[in-house]
């Protein structure tokens, strides 16, 4: 059904300069589903999500969120990022904010929403990712862990209908990385659409409704998680998945 | 026989003093104004206003100050556009810290990371509030040591109006050294007013730095 399907996809070609990042990249992704994204470093993951919020351009190809097509106008990036939320690795909270301040000044500006009101949905969700407390500190004040679910906190405040993480646990020290995958698995029950560029196979394997493999630009291989681990079906996934493994 | 320095000298003084305060006031006021607007279209991302913006960075950084106010003081002339010596000094000195400012707040603007600018994108912040509530209030603390320098060297590069005829200080301080044949005097009391301008100033912005390398340590 046509309405089931959140992101569209087809035959994205994205260049920097002269070097092709993605190759000919179709992607649909469905309402409620969870998708993995995993590959070798420099293999276009980030690139691949960064187009769907349009903070790259694409060259070749169409993008559809949310039955909006993404093209260069400002009304159809707006709207498409109204509807999508992004995780970075490295959190990109404004320094010179409070935690509360940071998740209220998108609503505010973007949303319109009054202060009073933007708050009120600000703690809702600052309680959600367990960090409630810390709303009037600012984010070096916080751990890396915390940090990054403010940010996560700050995306949901926008009330998106998908929400982009790229290695949103990679710049963590490991005691931290449990937390911050918690969150993602609590927002993963809440039914939110969810594509993550992740190397945690274990959170992959736990809700993911499809792993998809990219290499050198291209979506190589994708299928159910247990599937996808326990019988790879290109060499080069198979290559990737014992070095990974191999870490673990 | 020669006037020594006394009550009404030091007063002509203080009147120097006032209008090299007034000078600077205004060529900064008017060169932070236009210098944003200088530094915001320098980053713009459309390349041929970057291009012109950085010519008109290059004319003003690569003349000497001297020959922009004898452009603007006789060449508007010369157009029959005669203009009071303080009016041809200010807008000379506000246009020259248009562009001095303008490249230190673009180095800021650039200096703030790129995340922050993603990160507000991503929220679907437009230019206006992410330059306003994101980029411009870390950029202005990256370049407030060196804005203070800059102001520094404006209070003393004042004294280069006196060229087109303007009595600030430093021309107040040489008109009283001639009267009064007491140059050192004259001179010393004129430095000791430079100097309680500029070193809190001075004092300020190395304070500011430090605690900026302090802080991006952490
Ligand atoms: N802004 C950029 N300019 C030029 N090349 C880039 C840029 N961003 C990424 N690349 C290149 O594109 C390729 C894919 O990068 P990326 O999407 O970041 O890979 P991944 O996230 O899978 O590690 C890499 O070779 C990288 O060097
Ligand atoms: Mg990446």
């Amino acid at each position: 059904m046509q309405d089931q399907i959140l992101i569209e996809m087809k035959g994205v070609q994205k260049w920097y300069g002269g070097y092709q990042a993605l190759r000919n990249v179709d992607l649909t992704v469905r309402r409620g589903e969870k998708i993995v994204l995993c590959g070798p470093s420099g293999s276009g993951k980030s690139t691949l999500i960064r187009c769907i919020n349009r903070l790259e351009p694409i060259q070749q190809g169409s993008i559809v969120v949310n039955g909006h097509r993404l093209d260069d106008s400002i009304k159809a990036i707006d709207v498409v990022r109204q509807d999508v939320g992004m995780v970075f690795q490295s959190f990109n909270l404004f320094p010179h904010m409070t935690v509360l301040q940071n998740c209220t000044l998108a609503p505010i500006r973007a949303r319109r929403a009054s202060k009073s009101e933007a708050e009120a949905t600000a703690r809702k969700y600052l309680e959600r990712v367990r960090i409630g407390d810390q709303a009037e500190k600012y984010p070096a004040q916080l751990s890396g862990g915390q940090q990054q679910r403010v940010a996560i906190a700050r995306a949901l405040c926008m009330q998106p209908k998908v929400m982009l993480f790229d290695e949103p646990t990679s710049a963590l020290d490991p005691e931290m990385v449990k937390e911050v995958l918690d969150t993602m698995i609590g927002l993963a029950n809440d039914g939110m659409t969810m594509i993550c560029v992740t190397h945690e196979m274990g959170f992959a394997r736990q809700v993911a409704d499809r792993v998809i493999f990219m290499a050198e630009g291209q979506i190589i291989e994708e299928g159910a998680p247990e599937a996808f681990f326990r019988n790879p079906q290109h060499a080069r996934t198979r290559q990737f998945l014992g070095e990974i493994l191999a870490h673990h | 026989m020669a006037p020594h320095f006394g009550l009404a000298e030091f007063g002509f003084l203080l009147r120097g003093l006032q209008w090299t305060m007034l000078l600077t006031l205004v060529a900064f006021v008017g060169g932070c104004t236009a210098g944003l607007a200088v530094a915001l279209l320098r980053t713009c991302g459309h390349k041929g206003v970057e291009w012109v913006i950085r010519i008109y960075i290059g004319i003003f950084q690569g003349t000497p100050l001297l020959l922009q106010l004898f452009v603007v003081y006789y060449g508007l002339a010369l157009t029959g556009l005669k203009l009071d010596a303080f009016v041809a000094v200010a807008i000379g000195f506000t246009v020259n810290a248009s562009a001095f400012l303008g490249e230190i707040w673009r180095g800021a603007i650039q200096a703030v990371p790129r995340g922050q600018t993603e990160g507000a994108m991503a929220l679907g912040l437009h230019y206006s509030s992410r330059m306003r509530d994101i980029v411009l209030p870390q950029a202005i603390r990256i370049s407030l040591p060196a804005t203070i320098g800059y102001l520094v060297q404006l209070i003393k590069g004042t004294s280069l109006a006196a060229i087109v005829g303007f009595i600030e200080l430093a021309r107040a301080g040489q008109i009283v050294s001639n009267q009064t044949f007491q140059p050192l005097l004259v001179f010393g009391v004129v430095g000791a007013m430079y100097f309680i301008l500029c070193w809190p100033l001075s004092w300020w912005g190395s304070r500011m730095e430090a605690r900026l390398a302090l802080a991006s340590q952490r």
